[in-house]
């Protein structure tokens, strides 16, 4: 029956080389933990992904209570830690899940570099890498203000004045983030929200699909 | 796509009527153990994320995820801290060489260099061999760069005390209880304790009372004779009869046991 299906699919959409480039291809020995067992340092990459599947999935849970407003924010979030039928096992997933990701990610990028692989040809790669650790450290930052309390407001304060000390820029970033010059509020929970949640997101998906093309275009360094 | 005379096609599309054949790829020409991702390895990369995932979750079930009081924008003596992995850069901005007259080196300059010669790393470390050995220069710097990381999160944190802080900002919602002014310990409790730990219980420069762990017993005595330690708590706080006392505990304990419904 499933096989008639995709046969059904396949005859019309022509499906078999779309996921044979995706899927097939292969695993060198020098990094399958199975043969040499010093390899589970390739392990690091694929479980920081793994994790920002977590994240994504228990965030998209955690919309369905946060409300991004500041009479309601530290409520909704308090609601679902007290409440909620495993709230606190969802909030806690993604909670920690922010520590584990910055945790496998750094042990990512140091195996990257400690092997020199992100040498010729795979400059590029390193490149949107570093990208990749740079929105998930603003994930980071936007993430902490949500839960509106106490730490999450004067923790963004101190961050948002180190902004507002660029020179040049410093007072335009301040009001671009916070959402007016002077005060943190309503306006600075909101966009706080909405790049946590729409922005930053649509440039990691967009970063780490060119982080995953470049890998099966280059393939996976050699041994040292 | 392949073009050509003599193509046909599923219908008006552009889709081959030559299907491309459904089989794996022949890997026992390829160099060493080598091994095909699907199904195989991926069989064990999910057992692998299986262990991960358990790990995981232990973590999360064990420590339930921290959330302190309603924000209060005039909660006055409030220290911040960002999140753990902030608390470098929070710190550099901490030392004199990068704060003050210099702050542009502790936001701009050093940070700037670090993460710019990270992101340009393989143009710095432009030599052919791979191997740690053959670019010592990168290898150092990268040690180098990590242990300052180290040393400034560990200066960071050291210094804080994580359980008194989330003692001291335990989430109440703030119309958890409603305070009853007329109860006869309430007198008490505004005279000899309410300068610290406020006039509603919530918390000031001392502690919330409300959601409080320790017993009736427990209160009577700290009223009395107070908590060592830092901050701690001075002792003589209460200064009445022992009647008197027991009307002050009575009204704490009532208020928790609101707050515990």
């Amino acid at each position: 029956m499933l096989q008639k299906v995709y046969d059904w699919i396949d005859e019309r959409v022509d499906i078999t080389p779309i996921w044979r480039d995706i899927a097939d291809h292969e695993v060198p020995e020098h990094v399958n933990p199975a043969h040499h067992f010093s390899a589970f340092v390739y392990c690091f990459g694929g479980l920081t992904f793994f994790v920002l599947v977590i994240q994504i999935l228990s965030g998209m849970f955690l919309t369905m209570y946060y409300v991004a407003d500041i009479e309601n924010a530290w409520r909704s979030v308090y609601y679902l830690q007290t409440e909620v039928a495993h709230g606190q096992i969802v909030r806690g997933m993604h909670h920690w899940g922010a520590s584990v990701l910055i945790v496998m990610l750094l042990l990512h990028t140091m195996r990257v570099f400690f092997q020199g692989a992100y040498k010729k040809p795979r400059e590029l790669n390193w490149m949107v890498g570093v990208l990749i650790f740079f929105i998930i450290l603003g994930l980071g930052f936007t993430g902490y203000l949500l839960p509106w309390d106490n730490k999450a407001y004067f923790a963004t304060q101190v961050g948002l004045d180190i902004a507002e000390q660029v020179p040049f820029i410093g007072e335009h970033l301040k009001t671009l983030l916070a959402g007016d010059p002077n005060i943190i509020g309503a306006a600075t929970l909101a966009r706080f929200f909405a790049i946590h949640v729409f922005f930053l997101p649509a440039a990691l998906f967009a970063l780490l699909a060119v982080h995953f093309i470049l890998i099966r275009r280059q393939g996976i360094a050699g041994p040292l | 796509m392949k073009r050509g005379k003599g193509m046909q096609f599923v219908g008006d599309s552009r889709i081959s009527a030559k299907r491309t054949p459904n089989i794996p790829k022949d890997y026992s020409e390829y160099p060493g153990r080598t091994e095909a991702f699907w199904p195989n390895f991926l069989l064990k990369e999910w057992l692998v994320g299986a262990v991960f995932l358990i790990g995981f979750l232990c973590l999360v079930l064990a420590h339930p995820p921290p959330l302190e009081g309603l924000a209060d924008p005039t909660t006055i003596g409030y220290i911040p801290l960002p999140d753990w992995y902030f608390l470098f850069l929070y710190q550099l901005l901490k030392y004199p060489f990068a704060s003050g007259k210099f702050v542009l080196f502790g936001i701009i300059i050093i940070p700037g260099l670090a993460f710019g010669a990270l992101f340009l790393a393989p143009f710095l470390d432009n030599g052919t061999g791979r191997r740690p050995p053959q670019r010592p220069i990168a290898v150092a710097m990268m040690i180098l760069a990590l242990a300052s990381v180290v040393w400034l999160t560990y200066e960071s944190a050291a210094a804080v005390d994580w359980e008194a802080r989330a003692e001291a900002n335990k989430p109440i919602p703030p119309d958890a209880v409603t305070i009853d002014v007329s109860d006869p310990g309430y007198e008490f409790y505004k005279n000899s304790c309410a300068m610290c730990h406020g006039d509603a219980l919530e918390g000031l420069s001392a502690p919330s009372l409300i959601g409080t762990e320790y017993t009736a017993e427990e209160i009577a005595i700290v009223s009395r004779e107070g908590i060592d330690g830092d901050p701690g708590m001075p002792a003589d706080a209460f200064k009445g009869t022992d009647e008197e006392l027991e009307l002050l505990v009575e009204f704490i304990m009532s208020v928790n046991e609101e707050f515990a419904e």
